[in-house]
C-alpha cells in the first residue's frame, strides 16, 4: 500500500533531486573553465563571487536576456522541440539514480534498462536540432552523431550486461547491494567492462576525443551552431546533465554507489561520481580529436569485439 | 551552387556544397574555402582569396624606403622581425650597403627568437585544428611570451616590432637582454621535450597526422613550396645553408628534413627546427661582437637606378622583396614574394578524396597566415 506520507516523501525527493541537477549542471559548467584553466596555465572565471563560482549564474542571466533568432527556413516546430530533447532524457534518468542509501526517487526494478532507454532520446535532440536548423554544418554535425551515439550504445549496453550477470538483478539499488562485499571494478572481468564503458559513455556524451558532433574546428559549433539564448543553454545543461548521469551511472555499477565507511552514503556517492567527471574533463582537455571514420572503426572493430568477448568470459567465469 | 547528382544502383547521392569561411574557426584567417563534400568525403576545394586585401605593395610606391618598414609588420604578424629583416635585407642589397658585424649577430638572434615564436604557436594552432581544444595552443601562448617580452624589453612593442632599420636596428641589445636570451633557450630546451611529450607520443595525434595530406617532393617543388613544408617532403632546401646571408655560413646548425612528406612531417620539422634555431640563438650570443649596430644612412634614401631581389628564410618558408628603384627616395615597385601564398595553393591537391577533418588536419599543418597572403 501507497500511503499518503509515501507520496509526499518522494515528491519531496524529486524536488530535491530536481534542484540539485541544476545546481549540479552550474556546478560542473563552473568546474569545467576550473580544471581547463588550471591544465592551461590560466585562472579561468575569476570575477563574479570567490574565484567565479557564480560565472554560471552570470552566464545564465545573460542567456536569458538574449534574442532568440530562429533561422529563415527552419523545421520551426523540430527546431522548437530540439533543446527540450536534450534537457528532459537526462532529468528523467535521475528518477532512479541512487544517491544514498535512502535518497532515490523511484528505486524501479527495472532501473538500469529504464536507464539505458531514457537516455537513448537524447541522439534525437542532436538529429533534430542538426535537422531543423537548415545549417549545413548542423546538419552535417547531426549525421555524424547519430552514427557515432547508435554505435558507442551497443559496446555500453554490453557492458551493463556484464555487471548485471554479475548483480543478478536490474535495480540500481539492489546493484549496490550486491557489491556490499567487493566492488564490480575490483573484479578482472568488470574491470574491463569498466574500461568499455567509460569510453563509450565519453563517446556518448560527445565529449573530447569524441566530440566529433561538435567538432569546432571543422563544424563551427556542430548541431548547435544556430542556437543562441537560452535553447543554447538547454543544450548545454543537457551535456552537463549527461556528464553527470554517466559517472553516477558509472559509480553504480562498478564502483560500488553510496557505500564507504565513516562518512554519510550521499557524500560517498558524490565524492565518487565527480572523481569519475573530472576524468572525463582531464581527458578532453589534453587529448586530440580522433576522425569520424576512426571513432566507427574503433566502436565497431574494436570495443565491440572486445564487449563480447568480455561478456562470454564473464558468462564462464560464472558458470563455475 | 553547382550540385551534381551521382546515379548510383540502389541510391542517388548529391554532393554537398560548403562555404568553409571567411569566418571559420580554423582558416587561420580569413580564408574562403569553397568545398565540394560527398558526405564526409571532400570531392574538390577551390580556394578564394582577397578578404585581407590591403594593397601593401601600392602603398610601398607612396611611401620612402624607410616609412615601408612598419607595413611589412602586418604582412606575417606572427613572425613580424622576419619580415622586417628580408625587406631591409632587400633594401640593403639594392644599396649596396654592408651593415656592422654587431647588427648581423643581433638580427640573427631576433631572426631566430622571432622563428621559434612563430613554430610554437605553428604547432599550438595545428593541434588546436585537431581537436585538442586549446591546451597546446595556450602552451604555444606560454613559451611565446618569453620571446614576446625579449622583444618587448628591446623595442617595446609586442606584435609589430617596427624594429630592423635599412643599416642596422633601432636598439642595441643590452646586456640584461643577451642574459634573458640565454636563460630563455634553456627554458626552451625542456619545454620542447615538453610538446613531444604532450603530442608526439599521443596515439590520436599519430593516427590523425600520418600518412595525411602525402606531398612527394616533385609536387612541392612544382608549386613552389617552401620552409618547413618543403623540408618534410624531404627536399633539404634552406636559405640559410644554400643562400647564406647576415653571415648564416658561420653557424653551426643542420638543416631538419622528413621523408614522406605528411602531416606529421611538417609537424616534426618544425619542433626540430625549434632545436636549431635555439643553437643558433646559442652560438649567436656567444660570439656577440662589441661595437655600434647602426651604420648612418642619412635622413633621405636614395638608391641609384636599378632593381634588386632578396630572399630570406622566414618561418614559412621563402620570403622574398623584389624592389624597382628610379632613383627617388620612393620604390618604383615593389613585389612581395610570400611563401604562405605558394604553401596553400597546393591545399586543393592535398585533400581531394581525404575527410573533412583531414582538410582541417592538412591546413594546419601547413601554417598559413592570411596577412601574407592577401597582403
Amino acid at each position: 500500500m501507497v500511503t499518503l506520507l509515501d507520496v509526499i516523501i518522494r515528491v519531496l525527493v524529486g524536488i530535491a533531486v530536481l534542484g540539485f541537477l541544476a545546481g549540479s549542471a552550474m556546478f560542473l559548467i563552473w568546474l569545467e573553465r576550473k580544471v581547463s584553466a588550471h591544465i592551461q596555465n590560466r585562472y579561468g572565471p575569476m570575477r563574479v563571487g570567490w574565484h567565479g563560482v557564480l560565472q554560471a549564474v552570470a552566464d545564465a542571466v545573460k542567456l536569458l536576456l538574449k534574442e532568440n533568432i530562429v533561422p529563415r527556413e527552419a523545421d520551426k516546430l523540430v527546431w522548437w522541440l530540439a533543446p527540450f530533447f536534450a534537457v528532459v532524457p537526462s532529468v528523467m534518468a535521475f528518477a532512479v539514480v541512487p544517491f544514498g542509501k535512502h535518497i532515490i526517487v523511484q528505486d524501479l526494478n527495472i532501473g538500469i534498462l529504464y536507464i539505458t532507454a531514457v537516455t537513448s532520446i537524447c541522439v534525437l535532440s542532436v538529429f533534430m536540432a542538426g535537422w531543423g536548423s537548415n545549417n549545413k554544418y548542423a546538419m552535417l554535425s547531426a549525421m555524424r552523431s547519430a552514427a557515432q551515439i547508435i554505435s558507442y550504445e551497443i559496446p555500453l549496453t554490453i557492458a551493463v550486461v556484464t555487471v548485471l550477470m554479475f548483480a543478478n538483478t536490474l535495480s540500481m539499488q539492489g546493484i549496490v547491494a550486491s557489491q556490499a562485499h567487493r566492488w564490480f571494478i575490483f573484479h578482472p572481468s568488470l574491470a574491463l567492462a569498466f574500461l568499455i564503458y567509460m569510453i563509450s559513455a565519453t563517446a556518448e556524451v560527445n565529449r573530447t576525443p569524441f566530440d566529433i558532433s561538435e567538432a569546432e574546428s571543422e563544424l563551427v559549433a556542430g548541431f548547435h551552431t544556430e542556437y543562441s539564448g537560452m535553447k543554447f543553454a538547454m543544450f548545454f545543461i543537457g551535456e552537463y546533465t549527461n556528464v553527470f548521469i554517466v559517472s553516477a551511472i558509472a559509480t553504480t555499477l562498478f564502483l560500488g554507489g553510496w557505500q564507504g565507511p565513516l562518512l554519510p552514503s550521499p557524500i560517498w556517492f558524490l565524492a565518487k561520481t565527480y572523481t569519475l567527471v573530472f576524468v572525463l574533463m582531464w581527458v578532453r582537455w589534453t587529448f586530440p580529436r580522433v576522425r569520424i571514420d576512426q571513432l566507427m572503426g574503433f566502436a565497431w572493430k574494436v570495443l565491440t569485439p572486445i564487449a563480447l568477448a568480455n561478456l562470454a568470459i564473464a558468462g564462464l567465469l560464472l558458470l563455475k | 551552387m553547382s550540385e551534381t547528382v551521382k546515379e548510383s544502383k540502389h541510391l542517388a547521392t548529391e554532393d554537398f556544397l560548403v562555404n568553409m569561411g571567411p569566418q571559420h574557426p580554423s582558416t587561420h584567417g580569413v580564408l574562403y574555402l569553397e568545398l565540394q563534400i560527398d558526405g564526409e568525403v571532400v570531392v574538390d576545394c577551390t580556394v578564394h582569396l582577397g578578404y585581407l586585401h590591403r594593397s601593401m605593395e601600392k602603398i610601398a610606391e607612396s611611401r620612402t624606403y624607410t616609412q615601408f618598414i612598419p607595413f611589412t609588420d602586418r604582412l606575417d604578424y606572427i613572425a613580424s622581425m622576419n619580415n622586417n629583416l628580408a625587406y631591409v635585407l632587400a633594401v640593403e642589397k639594392l644599396l649596396n650597403m654592408e651593415v656592422p658585424e654587431r647588427a648581423k649577430y643581433i638580427r640573427i638572434i631576433i631572426a631566430e627568437l622571432g622563428r621559434i615564436g612563430s613554430h610554437l604557436l605553428g604547432i599550438g594552432t595545428f593541434a588546436q585544428d585537431l581537436g585538442a581544444f586549446a591546451t597546446p595552443l595556450f602552451y604555444g601562448f606560454r613559451d611565446r611570451e618569453q620571446i614576446v617580452e625579449i622583444f618587448d624589453e628591446l623595442c617595446g612593442n609586442r606584435l609589430t616590432y617596427n624594429y630592423m632599420r635599412i643599416g642596422g636596428v633601432q636598439f642595441d641589445l643590452t646586456k640584461e637582454l643577451v642574459d634573458k636570451t640565454r636563460k630563455f633557450v634553456q627554458y626552451m630546451r625542456h619545454k620542447v621535450d615538453d610538446y613531444e611529450w604532450l603530442l608526439s607520443g599521443n596515439a590520436i595525434f599519430l593516427a590523425r597526422t600520418k600518412g595525411i595530406g602525402v606531398m612527394p617532393k616533385e609536387q612541392a617543388i612544382s608549386y613552389a613550396v617552401t620552409g618547413p613544408n618543403l623540408r618534410g617532403s624531404g627536399v633539404k632546401w634552406d636559405l640559410r645553408k644554400d643562400e647564406p646571408y647576415l653571415g648564416y655560413e658561420k653557424f653551426q646548425f643542420d638543416v631538419c628534413t622528413r621523408e614522406n612528406g605528411d602531416s606529421w612531417d611538417r609537424y616534426k620539422v618544425r619542433l626540430d627546427e625549434i632545436r636549431q634555431s635555439l643553437r643558433i640563438i646559442e652560438q649567436a650570443v656567444d660570439g656577440l661582437p662589441e661595437g655600434d649596430p647602426t651604420v648612418k644612412v642619412g635622413r633621405v634614401i636614395k638608391p641609384a637606378v636599378g632593381e634588386a631581389y632578396m630572399r630570406a628564410e622566414s618561418p614559412r618558408g621563402e620570403l622574398g622583396f623584389y624592389i624597382v628603384s628610379d632613383g627617388s627616395t620612393n620604390p618604383y615597385r615593389l613585389k612581395i614574394r610570400s611563401p604562405s601564398f605558394s604553401n596553400l595553393a597546393v591545399l586543393p591537391e592535398l585533400v581531394r578524396g581525404l575527410k573533412v577533418a583531414d582538410l582541417v588536419c592538412i591546413l594546419g599543418s601547413l601554417d598559413i597566415i592570411m596577412g601574407e597572403i592577401d597582403r
